[in-house]
């Protein structure tokens, strides 16, 4: 048998060495799951401020006269409707409405899109928009140009802010600006995915290790947290963002991951629409929708959903949710019963245990 | 770290036996490898538990991991407070958050396992 392939590294990965954090394996990338713990990292971000080395995210960009419109092409938001300087969630969908991958598309200039997207797709991603590729536009995957830092919570401005002569305060949530910070060229965006305020970066490799170094020292004051894998998890599981295999894959369509509002049938022709259209016409077989357990009891990843006794679908995210106190979780049901109110039982360790389904997003803060 | 008087498993449970009463609970070690405790599942007082066989389960934020029995015996006792207070065993786990007391088939099988010195080489080579 071949060897697996060698795991893979951020410019990062000293620094997490050095910080005794504990690494694994994550989509063939070596990756801080923990530093000082999943919940004290949890809640710096929440009360605070956490940084999260997530380099290993890939980037794609599309370029040329019709980049546009391959990009609107390729993915389910309306790229036509984006400003310079303005990013938006999207996806990226096979024929069949399933999903290649959810990405982020960031308008850099007319001609000029940057896609960032999930590490262990990126190559799939890559070979998917350029098979797609038959308008007057260059696809290049880019991913080794950049490394990316995080900083979340409600902190990370006034964090981020020391570093950078940009005016944060001017970048509303989900645009972004390219200035430097510390004097390295980098691309600031108002994004992020724990459900909290805070910002991107994206900087050369080169200069990645330097700038973690900054901004744990702009961070020190309000006790600035480096933060792995697990809490990003549950940050974005209060929060209900998507992740790549758990709540979306090939075999599902962003209408039944209650992601419609990424979908922008009006906007003309994209792969996917025909068969998201079917699906409307038809009406979903599934739909997504949050729970919270009620007896004892941690339904997780996998687990199956019973309702009225029988086998009714899957827990795609589940864990406790360290901001709530609750054990809280995402599953797949009928789409007829997929509403808030619903009485389920999730099986843990072959014994029923009670939850019932709620309104999401979990946590939602306060503006 | 290792209490000389327990004795250990290479799953990082420790028994405590004195005659054929005995505690049993997790180690340090494993408490440090699971992270953040959220959910202890112990079996109700009465039931009879195998070595080697699974006796319940403690989860992380992340994972859910056995606990496996180090000897045979008869639950006699579960730790309640870990109930409302999971977060005790990455605090105590040699102390107060004991998990459950057995009374033991036979005394005599705790000699199988590790002393605390062989478990603190043994999780020394595991590193």
């Amino acid at each position: 048998m071949p060897a697996p392939p060698a795991l893979r590294y951020t410019p990062l990965h000293s620094v997490h060495r050095s910080l005794g954090a504990r690494m694994v394996d994550f989509g063939g990338w070596d990756m801080p799951v923990q530093y000082s713990g999943i919940i004290d990292e949890h809640k710096a971000v929440r009360n605070a401020v956490g940084m999260f080395d997530v380099s290993h995210m890939g980037e794609i960009e599309i370029r040329g006269r019709e980049a546009a419109k391959l990009t609107d092409t390729v993915t389910t938001n309306a790229v036509h409707k984006l400003k310079l300087g303005q990013a938006h969630y999207s996806g990226l969908l096979y024929e069949h409405g399933g999903f290649v991958d959810d990405i982020l598309v960031h308008k850099v200039t007319d001609d000029h899109y940057f896609l960032c997207v999930n590490a262990s797709n990126q190559d799939k991603d890559f070979e998917h928009i350029v098979a797609q590729n038959h308008f007057d536009a260059i696809v290049e995957n880019t991913g080794e140009r950049y490394a990316q830092i995080a900083i979340q919570g409600p902190k990370a401005r006034a964090t981020l802010q020391k570093l950078t002569p940009v005016d944060l305060s001017g970048i509303q949530y989900y645009w972004f600006a390219d200035g430097e910070v510390s004097g390295t060229p980098a691309r600031i965006a108002h994004t992020g995915y724990t459900g909290e305020d805070g910002f991107e970066i994206y900087v050369p490799p080169a200069d990645a290790e330097r700038m973690w170094k900054l901004v744990m020292d702009a961070g020190a004051e309000f006790g600035i947290k480096p933060c792995g894998l697990g809490a990003r998890n549950t940050l974005r599981l209060e929060a209900k963002m998507a992740l790549y295999g758990h709540e979306i894959d090939a075999s599902i369509s962003p209408l039944e991951a209650d992601l419609e509002w990424i979908v922008k049938l009006d906007k003309g022709e994209f792969v996917g629409r025909d068969a998201l259209l079917k699906q409307k016409q038809n009406g979903l077989r599934r739909r997504l929708i949050g729970f919270e357990m009620r007896g004892r009891g941690i339904g997780r990843d996998g687990y199956e959903v019973f309702l009225n006794g029988a086998a009714a679908g899957w827990v795609t995210s589940g864990g406790p949710a360290p901001t709530l106190n609750k054990n809280i979780g995402l599953c797949y049901l009928p789409a007829q019963q997929s509403v808030p109110g619903t009485s389920i039982q999730i099986m843990i360790r072959n014994q029923p245990v009670d939850a019932v389904t709620v309104e999401t997003p979990f946590y939602k803060r306060a503006k | 770290m290792y209490p000389d008087n327990f004795r250990y498993t290479k799953e990082h449970e420790w028994v405590l036996a004195d005659g054929d009463a005995g505690t049993i609970g997790i180690t340090d070690h494993a408490q440090q490898e699971l992270g953040d405790i959220v959910y202890v599942d112990l079996p109700k007082v009465g039931t009879r538990i195998e070595a080697g066989k699974s006796l319940g389960s403690v989860e992380s934020v992340k994972a859910v991991s056995d606990i496996y029995a180090p000897v045979n015996g008869e639950i006699t006792e579960i730790n309640e407070s870990l109930a409302d207070a999971p977060e005790k065993l990455n605090t105590d786990p040699h102390g107060a958050a004991w998990l459950v007391k057995i009374r033991l088939s036979n005394p005599e099988e705790i000699q199988h396992l590790m002393s605390a010195a062989d478990y603190l080489s043994y999780v020394g080579a595991e590193k």
